[in-house]
Formats: C-alpha cells, structure tokens, sequence
C-alpha cells in the first residue's frame, strides 16, 4: 500500500475531496478536507473514510491517523 | 454465549472499556499505549481487554462496532472512537469530563 493509492482511493469514494496521505506502508497520516463531513461528528467521518477504503483496514493497512476537515473548517484552521 | 451477545455484555457491563493491543501496563502498540495513557490521566477506573489474547474478539468487534481498527474506547456502551479521536477529546479536556460522569452515574 502506498501514500498515492489511498489518497486515489478516499478521493474517488468521497466526491469533491482532497487528501493528503503519507506513511511508510503499513501507517498513514491523512488530512482529508471534503464537504461530505459537514455536520459529522468525527466518529461518522471516520467511519465514511474507512467505508471508502473498502476492506483494506484490515489488510493492507495497519493504521491511518486521520484529521478530518470541511472546506470551511479548512480554511478557518490556517492564518490568512 | 455467542461472541457477539459476549461483547454486548462487555460494553454494558462496564461504563468506560478499552479494548486494546496488550494491557495498561504492558501495551503492545503505540496507539493502544497513546489512549491507555490519556484515559488513566483521566483518574477514572476503567475495564480493558487485550485483543490479542482474545482472538475472537479481536475477529468480531469491528463488525459489532463497525469500526476497522484498534484500539476502541466505548463509554456507555456506545464506541467514541479509535485513538484519533480520543486524543482529540483528551487535548479539547472532554475526555475527563466523558469518563468522570460515565462512572459517576455507575456509583448513583
């Protein structure tokens, strides 16, 4: 598994989404900015994240460390 | 009992649960380390088990939970999340104020 295949993938499940992986091969780091997590609780944009990497969590992936952001969460996280 | 009725038990029976690779005191992954250490600095009592001692749970509970990976924190019976988000509640000061009254409302 690579930094480039699961940022491929969290971007074609979850339309409109930028992602922003890096990792080692077994654990990544993510930062993912998507509408679709508007009025999510992190929980639920977790869980849509791991639905969009199908069954790979279990297997090829051992860990992803996630920051979950919406285009205005986004934009408001970072100095202007 | 069947496993799933097993894990139910588990998560009902016990108002803060960690179900994590290796124990408290001997972790057996960083993540599992990061959130044991996060909720023992809450002051809280809390139950765990080791997944890896306990292969058939560690089969089952993403299904029960749908969640993929370890480890996993239930309060109240209701999963709160891996370690990306317990450390986002214990950094936000939540995470105290989550397992305090959770135990609180055990000993009422």
């Amino acid at each position: 598994m690579t930094p480039q295949r699961i940022k491929a993938l969290i971007e074609s499940a979850i339309p409109h989404t930028q992602a922003i992986v890096d990792g080692d091969g077994r654990h990544f780091q993510a930062c993912i900015i998507s509408p679709a997590f508007g009025g999510l609780a992190a929980l639920q944009r977790h869980r849509l994240v791991y639905a969009g990497l199908g069954g790979k969590m279990e297997t090829e992936i051992h860990a992803l460390s996630m920051r979950t952001y919406t285009p205005e969460e986004w934009a408001a996280s970072r100095p202007p | 009992m069947d496993i799933m009725e097993q894990i139910k038990t588990t998560v009902h029976s016990n108002p803060i649960v960690l179900f994590m690779k290796g124990t408290p005191d001997f972790p057996q992954c960083g993540f599992s380390m990061r959130v044991a250490e996060a909720l023992k600095s809450c002051e809280v009592a809390f139950a765990h088990v080791d997944i890896l001692s306990q292969p058939e749970i560690r089969q089952n509970l993403p299904r029960y939970s749908n969640w993929p990976t370890f480890p996993q924190i239930f309060i109240n019976g209701e999963l709160i999340g891996g370690c990306d988000i317990v450390m986002e509640l214990h950094e936000k000061g939540e995470l105290q104020k989550m397992t305090r009254a959770a135990v609180a409302t055990v000993t009422q």
